[in-house]
């Protein structure tokens, strides 16, 4: 392993700041003359707003402003970022999502009111009586996503009488002859499941700040961001119209985001208009019951999955019928989610002609659903991998040997599914044949006795997952409904003495991107890393980024980097050829100098720098001083990671208590740029799927009322409930089309994981003589597991 | 507005305090100490975690007026004399024990003050004397091994490392 650059495990040097307590999270920033935002939130479900009286709120102690839905009834709607079609070619239904909820409301949590105080402490204050000022009538609510279709007089948007936002086909061709697979097959397996709504819980919770400079018209926002070129899209050109050079958006350290992150919220603007308003800095930081009613969830599909296959397991079709559910609005990455991240995934790591999946996208009194961790293809894995976990047990066989009998081999690559990816490269066999290896199989048996000696069942669940990052490129995600493209941009700024400032457009909120890209930087220059420092989260820095989701950073935003890394060498070879007084084309750089080929004159590249910018004799005609170079960087198609997961389980008979004793995980991520951190993601994304097979679950009742807004009932995953995780990465088969063969790692383990515990356990029960149990909706509590045994 | 002095970091500190100011509020606020972080709202995070009076204490649990003479230790107070890690910040970094950071202070608080108990913790000792602190970035593996890694035990067996 190299000691320094790619491949190598630096230690990573944001470690220093978290470590000593000197990071800065948004909350952390105390700015002269700073008042406080409390929002004031909906206690039902559904009800139309009569009336608010301010007048009481507006004259307590400290409050300097209140705002109402109505000061925002000309902002514009915070808008989803993919516009779907339904099968029928009617584009989806958009409501518009406003700053403040005006006229209904529409969730438990949504916001109707804004109260700006001294303290936060008065604002609160007021906020309770604004609440008690209010008049809401209250409405049925619409939670179940069956009523929500089947009854069109009870509607979350008045204007949508079935509450359904699309009705998608995938792919719409497909359908007739998938129909028709299934109908001939010799053998069809059916399972019905839930893939539970889960909240993202990121540690920091969302916080906002808005600072207006009334001397120049300028708007700084300082947030807790993925993306905050995006978010000051959305809010330009969207919601408040504010010029994009007239709003810098800032997302200092970010204390992580698994997707909730991503999105714009009401509360950006609010503050924003706020400090406007009162000429002060205005703050806004949700206490963690608020995050549980209004940053976006995850997940949430109810499916039923048919498998046609031979006899032998050989697959001939998948068909699915999905209803997913987005809330009470749509945010930003609502509808992508389940249609292109989720129905592309559908064909597997597998050979199957025949694939179609029809999902219904449906709105009701929840809080918005959007991309969590893996986003979609976590719930494709999950829907695949159970459902031939399922079809094993009905003919009996091996669930090792029918995935190699299915699994695309690489000499088929490249690979366009049924489902409209082109797979670039991948071996199944040997992330599957790895994961076998490490998990020590041949001991399984040993173990299983072990367990029982102790009154314990033992199982083991495997899944063999894909995925597709990288969202790209732009051409095509235009053509399927994006309003955005997917591209990223880097600076990389040499300076006169020689280190290397890199403006990147990903954010770093956990990653290790001021770690990892400088690594990138640095063996590609050959200098040390140490005269590398990486700039992200602040727009006024950095050139342009569409931020970091869906495992892009290294793929996309590393790829920018890189293309603008090769501008500084050719760059740097034009004035070395100017130096050394020799032709361009004889320049070779190699190990931080430019040479003369086939001789001993050479600059260093500390020479060619200072030299940019104290250009003393420069051909300027010919030759422009300075040494920076932006790139924008366009992938050609989404990067494909893949691996195989097993998991190992010992269940409680007497409790259902389900505890993980064994994660093995063999993943092909392309290349590798710091191992250490790989691992770390991978951990950090198994420890999220596990918590969402096991423990997670997010209640509403029928009122609307979330069941599970505390750390007291929404389950989080503590030490004590994980294993130690075996993590491998060496079955790579380098991205082909990105310069540095990345295919990204973040999400992989909540992708992967899931199916690989409930496998576990339905071995478990099996091995125990509890085979009429064919499944148990995630999370598998105790209570679950145990009601399953019960004949 | 009453003032209230604790010895906060070996040195002698004072801020104003109402009746509800917790001693996380009067931390992050009153002194600017922002290394104590505030993850929840029913104090069952850990982000908050400090040392008072040698025992750890989720601080969003405590009054700051009840507290007036204590010795109150943070994340800002942990580091050696000459600034660099102490032993247990500097195995938190050199087995990736943290990812975004939010967790981190309450986790090495909360992990000194068990190495402080259990100079040679097992596995499951960690993982259950760290069932107070959330973090839901590492999944524990990384965590586990930098507390152990700080207890001067092997733990090359955690796992297939990448050193
Ligand atoms: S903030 Fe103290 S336990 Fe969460
Ligand atoms: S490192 Fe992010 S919560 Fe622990």
């Amino acid at each position: 392993m190299p000691k320094d650059g790619i491949g190598a495990s630096s230690k990573r040097r944001e470690d220093i700041r978290f470590l000593t307590g000197v990071g800065k999270y948004t909350d952390d920033l105390a700015l002269q003359g700073q008042v406080h935002a409390v929002m004031v939130r909906s206690s039902v479900a559904h009800g139309r707003i009569v009336r608010i009286d301010t007048d009481a709120a507006a004259g307590m102690p400290g409050v300097l402003a209140v705002f109402t839905g109505e000061d925002f009834a000309e902002a514009g709607g915070n808008p989803a970022g993919w516009l779907i079609n339904s099968r029928d070619g009617t584009p989806m239904r958009e409501p518009k999502r406003p700053v403040l909820a005006h006229g209904k409301v529409r969730h438990v949590g949504d916001a109707y009111a804004a109260i700006i105080a001294e303290t936060a402490a008065q604002a609160r204050d007021a906020a309770e009586q604004l609440a008690a000022d209010t008049g809401i009538e209250e409405l049925p609510a619409v939670i179940d996503m069956e009523a929500a279709i089947a009854d069109p007089s009870n509607r979350v948007h008045d204007e949508i009488p079935d509450n359904l936002c699309f009705d998608w086909g995938w792919v719409e061709d497909n359908r007739a002859s998938v129909d028709e697979a299934i109908r001939n097959a010799p053998h069809v397996t059916t399972l019905e499941l839930v893939n539970n709504r889960v909240i993202p819980n990121a540690m920091e919770p969302r916080a906002s700040i808005g600072e207006y400079f009334p001397g120049t018209g300028d708007y700084r926002l300082t947030t807790t961001s993925q993306n905050p070129h995006l978010t000051r899209l959305l809010i330009a050109a969207f919601v408040l119209g504010i010029p994009e050079n007239k709003l810098t958006v800032v997302a200092p350290d970010v204390g992580g985001g698994f997707g909730s992150k991503i999105y714009h919220y009401g509360e950006e603007a609010v503050v924003l208009a706020a400090a406007k308003k009162l000429g002060r800095p205005v703050r806004w930081t949700a206490e963690r019951s608020e995050s549980f009613l209004s940053d976006a969830h995850g997940r949430d599909h109810v499916t039923k999955i048919e498998l046609a296959c031979e006899k032998d397991g050989t697959f001939i079709a998948f068909r699915t019928d999905t209803k997913a559910n987005v809330g009470a609005y749509l945010s930003n990455f609502a509808t992508v989610t389940p249609t292109f991240l989720h129905g592309t995934l559908m064909a597997g790591p597998y050979k199957v002609p025949n694939v179609y999946v029809n999902l219904k996208t449906v709105f009701t009194n929840t809080a918005p659903v959007d991309a969590y961790r893996g986003a979609g293809r976590p719930e494709a894995t999950y829907s695949l991998e159970r459902v031939i976990d399922k079809m094993c047990r009905e003919l009996e066989l091996d669930p090792y040997e029918v995935r190699r009998k299915n699994f695309l081999t690489p000499d088929m690559f490249p690979y366009t599914t049924p489902v409209g990816l082109v797979y670039d490269t991948g071996d199944y066999h040997a992330t599957l044949d790895k994961a076998l290896e490490m998990a020590d199989l041949s001991g399984f048996e040993a173990r299983c006795a072990e367990s029982a000696a102790r009154g314990k069942l033992r199982g083991i669940g495997l899944s063999t997952w894909i995925e597709a990052c990288g969202i790209a490129p732009s051409n095509l995600v235009g053509q399927l409904g994006a309003r955005v493209g997917l591209y990223d941009a880097a600076t990389v700024r040499v300076n006169a003495t020689g280190n290397i400032s890199v403006m990147t457009g990903a954010h770093s909120h956990g990653q290790g991107h001021e770690t990892a890209f400088a690594q990138v930087v640095a063996s590609k220059l050959g200098v040390p890393e140490e005269s590398v420092e990486i700039v992200h989260g602040d727009t006024s820095k950095i050139p342009f980024g569409m931020g970091s989701y869906g495992s892009r950073s290294l793929a996309v935003c590393g790829s920018a980097i890189d293309k603008a890394v090769d501008k500084i060498v050719a760059k740097g070879r034009k004035i070395a050829a100017h130096m050394l007084e020799a032709a361009e084309d004889d320049i070779v750089f190699e190990d931080g100098s430019f040479t003369v080929a086939g001789t001993d004159k050479a600059k260093t590249f500390g020479e060619i720098a200072f030299s940019a910018y104290v250009p003393h004799n420069y051909p300027l005609e010919t030759l422009e001083p300075g040494l920076e170079e932006s790139a924008f960087y366009d992938p050609a198609n989404f990067t494909y990671p893949a691996g195989a997961y097993l998991c190992e389980v010992e269940l409680d008979p007497e409790t259902g208590k389900v505890q993980v004793v064994g994660f093995t995980c063999a993943d092909d991520f392309g290349n590798v740029v710091n191992p250490m951190i790989v691992e770390g993601q991978v951990h950090g994304g198994v420890a999220q799927g596990i918590g969402q097979a096991l423990l997670e679950n997010t209640g509403y009742d029928e009122s609307g009322q979330l069941l599970t807004g505390s750390y007291m009932d929404y389950i989080m995953p503590r030490a004590d409930d994980m294993p130690v995780f075996n993590v491998d990465y060496s079955c790579a088969t380098p991205c082909t089309h990105n310069p540095l063969g990345a295919k990204g790692c973040g999400e992989a383990g909540a992708i992967g994981s899931p199916p690989a515990v409930v496998n576990a356990v339905i071995d478990a029960l099996h091995r125990a003589g509890h085979t009429h149990v064919s499944h148990i909706d995630m999370p598998l509590t105790p209570a679950r597991v145990w009601a399953a045994m019960q004949k | 507005m009453p003032k209230v002095t604790m010895t906060v970091n070996g040195r002698a500190m004072k801020a104003e305090a109402e009746g509800r100011t917790l001693l996380s509020t009067w931390l992050r606020e009153g002194l600017g100490l922002t290394g104590t972080h505030v993850g929840c709202d029913t104090s069952q995070c850990g982000a908050c975690v400090v040392h008072v009076d040698g025992a750890p204490v989720k601080a969003c649990t405590a009054l700051a007026m009840d507290l007036d003479g204590a010795e109150v230790r943070t994340i800002e107070g942990m580091a050696n004399a000459d600034g660099t890690l102490s032993a247990i910040q500097q195995a938190f970094q050199d087995h990736h024990g943290l990812q975004c950071g939010f967790c981190t202070p309450g986790m090495v608080m909360a992990a000194a003050a068990l190495l402080q108990e259990n100079p040679k913790p097992t596995e499951a000792e960690v993982r259950h004397y760290l069932e107070g602190n959330i973090c839901r970035c590492t999944g524990y593996h990384n965590i586990v091994k930098a507390v152990m890694a700080a207890s001067g035990q092997d733990v090359s067996g955690l796992g297939i490392a990448a050193e």
